[in-house]
């Protein structure tokens, strides 16, 4: 670590990119107190948390630019057991939500191409087309992605990610650490699933040791396994507040703020950004302020967002009167945080990644909707079926099936990508959504 | 408006069909809606139920939105249900086939819309499906049916997609293939990529059909051939749309309160 790389790391990263980044905040926060920026004036003006959140996934971009000159950096799957590389000062990146950046800045295309012309297939998830696009080209929104010294997948979400680290591994000559979480048919995952997860995270830990040049710290471990539970409670409640009629937010402002749950989990800040979250919206809820107003509808979504269509579908729906006021993606998050017990930190953790709604039946994920159905009040369903994303989609058809037979739920069925618009026809879309709309009377 | 063909559609004020205009669909929507507004005009000067002016008017199907002449716009999920509805008095399974997409709607005992299922990817189970092959054996489409009918013997077609389904015919005929047989079995494909969207959708009795293509006798009975259910059909099979809008319309002036979006 030269010096002077030292310096320009401590300047830009620590002093004057966070300076520059919470100016910004403070102007947005001026700003916001003025008319609203959606077209449709249906929907609320947003959330006052937004130029904070802005700020914290900036900085945790601009250190990712300048972290190679000082940590050690780790790129790992949205699902993987994170807590014990935090414990050991690992800068952590998720490809995935760099994925979704740029999918909302609208790039993933461009990107992907790259990736395509590779000769990665076009049925490949369109994250790691994104992300394999961005390595082949060197491009990228967030200005620079740091090298990684580590790499950890695991296969709770799906097997995709697999192949996709390998061909990181293989790029960049660092070790791949995997975890193996056996999928969960039923209700419980069996004893020795449990244990082979655990010997695994086990064994992985000198592993990051050895990367990292340190050895991990118990009591640093367990205070980052606490401030990850406290965040997933945080977010647990902030989800169930939507119970309320009218929802104080969408699915839609639930989407954009879940960064920090994802790539930020373990840090104080993390926790503090969803207390004051969660404060706001208890101030909405004692105002009467309503996400949509008026409330006419309330709808789940299933599925990964449309991360490149957010603010035309949530226009779409407010027009309407309608709400998504709850999603089976932004639970996945929340769901877990139960199963996190302080004083069992190890064998909590295997739970927790090993119990992710991707890893277990398609039975466990509609029981999960008709129970988020009859809390949240729900009039309907919309089913993203993403191409990307098999262990999502898959099921779907025969969820909707029963969701309009025997839940007597209407479930429309979407067609499209969570990052690749080359996959959403718009006039698909907008006409199934309004037969779908007219059919729940609005 | 829609996929192949335009109609419009006027009814008096109990809601019976009184007078239709039916053209091939033309890409210059607006010159087509003025064009039949003002044939409408004529067809009304004769008529005792005039038709008022300016007309109420609702336009649902593909390009809805660039009807500038209508005071709203519904889908044709909506409509055609309310269409038939209004036709034949009782909820069940629609299935319309039209000439380049189809549905399923699966309407309630108080003719609401419960489920629906359209195919708006793939044109293998719509009229498309018959007008290729029908150009490729040189023969009208009003012939289809009654050849498809005429035949005891079927072939089997293997191609599921509407362009190599005729590649398939050409080479069919080249091995020397009578034409009915091949005609049969275009007409079987085609219902039986129908039956399993009414299967996606599930079936709720009766089953009824609507479309342009539903006019083919053959349709119909290898229909009921395929799922052995009564078949009903409304008089006007191909005007059940536009049919259903010119409802929502009369709905909607009356009770001054309108229903769909304006867009």
């Amino acid at each position: 670590m030269k010096a002077r790389e030292k310096a320009e790391y401590y300047l830009n990263a620590r002093v004057l990119g966070p300076a520059l980044l919470r100016g910004q905040r403070w102007a947005a926060e001026a700003r916001a107190r003025g008319a609203s920026p959606w077209a449709s004036s249906h929907l609320a003006p947003p959330l006052s948390i937004s130029p904070r959140l802005k700020e914290l996934v900036a900085r945790h971009w601009l250190e990712g630019r300048y972290a190679n000159v000082s940590r050690r950096v780790a790129w790992v799957t949205s699902g993987a057991p994170v807590e014990f590389l935090k414990a050991l000062d690992f800068f952590v990146l998720y490809p995935e939500n760099h994925g979704a950046i740029c999918g909302t800045a609208r790039c993933a295309v461009d990107l992907a191409t790259f990736a395509e012309e590779a000769g990665y297939s076009r049925d490949i998830c369109s994250y790691a087309r994104t992300d394999l696009g961005s390595l082949i080209s060197g491009r990228t929104p967030v200005g620079r992605l740091p090298r990684p010294d580590l790499l950890l997948a695991c296969t709770n979400i799906c097997q995709t990610v697999l192949f996709w680290y390998w061909v990181l591994a293989n790029h960049f000559r660092v070790p791949l650490i995997v975890i193996d979480t056996p999928f969960v048919y039923r209700e419980e995952a069996s004893p020795h699933s449990l244990d082979y997860v655990r010997r695994q995270i086990e064994e992985a830990i000198p592993v990051a040791e050895r990367v990292a040049g340190k050895v991990l710290n118990p009591a640093r471990f367990d205070r980052v396994g606490q401030l990850s539970r406290e965040a997933c409670f945080l977010w647990l409640e902030i989800l169930e507040r939507n119970r309320h009629e009218p929802a104080p937010i969408t699915a839609f402002d639930e989407f954009v703020h879940m960064a920090p749950i994802v790539e930020m989990r373990g840090e104080a800040f993390t926790v503090d950004f969803y207390a004051a979250m969660l404060e706001e919206v208890d101030r909405r809820i004692a105002r009467g302020i309503s996400a949509v107003r008026p409330e006419r509808r309330r709808l789940l979504w299933d599925n990964l967002p449309i991360w490149y269509r957010l603010r035309y579908l949530a226009e779409q729906l407010a027009e309407r009167g309608v709400a998504i006021v709850a999603s089976t993606y932004t639970n996945a998050w929340g769901e877990l945080a139960p199963l996190m017990d302080p004083d069992h930190p190890l064998e909590s953790m295997v739970r927790a990644y090993t119990y992710p709604v991707l890893n277990r039946g398609t039975g466990h994920k509609l029981s999960t909707m008709e129970r988020m159905i009859r809390d949240y009040h729900l009039d309907g369903v919309i089913l993203h079926s993403d191409r990307s994303c098999k262990p999502y989609s898959i099921g779907q058809m025969d969820q909707r099936d029963q969701l309009v037979g025997a839940m007597r739920t209407p479930a429309l069925l979407l067609e499209a990508d969570h990052n690749d618009s080359r996959c959403f026809s718009e006039e698909q879309v907008s006409n199934r959504l309004a037969a779908f709309l007219e059919m729940l009377g609005v | 408006m829609g996929s192949a063909t335009v109609k419009i559609v006027g009814v008096d004020e109990q809601g019976n069909l009184e007078w239709y205009l039916l053209e091939p669909a033309d890409a210059r929507v607006e010159q087509q809606v003025e064009r039949f507004l003002a044939r409408a005009g004529e067809a009304g000067a004769g008529n005792p139920a005039a038709v008022p002016t300016p007309v109420p008017l609702v336009a649902t199907g593909y390009g809805r939105k660039l009807v500038r002449q209508a005071s709203g716009v519904v889908t044709e999920i909506t409509c055609h249900a309310k269409g038939v509805f209004r036709e034949l008095q009782q909820g069940g399974t629609l299935v319309d086939i039209g000439g380049q997409d189809s549905k399923v709607i699966s309407i309630g005992t108080h003719g609401e819309v419960l489920d629906f299922a359209m195919n708006d990817k793939c044109a293998a189970g719509t009229g498309r499906f018959l007008e290729n092959a029908a150009r490729r054996l040189d023969l009208p489409l009003e012939r289809l049916g009654p050849v498809a009918l005429a035949s005891a013997e079927e072939v089997t077609l293997s191609s599921t997609c509407t362009v190599f389904a005729e590649s398939e015919v050409v080479s069919l005929l080249a091995h020397g293939v009578p034409v009915e047989p091949i005609v049969r079995g275009l007409h079987r494909s085609l219902i039986k990529r129908v039956v399993a969207m009414i299967r996606s959708v599930g079936l709720r009795r009766p089953l009824m059909l609507s479309g342009g293509v539903v006019q083919n006798p053959a349709i119909v009975r290898l229909l009921q051939e395929e799922t052995g259910e009564e078949i009903l059909l409304p008089h006007h099979p191909q005007l059940m749309g536009a049919y259903g809008a010119a409802l929502v319309a009369l709905e909607s002036g009356n009770s001054g309160r309108f229903t769909g979006g304006k867009e």
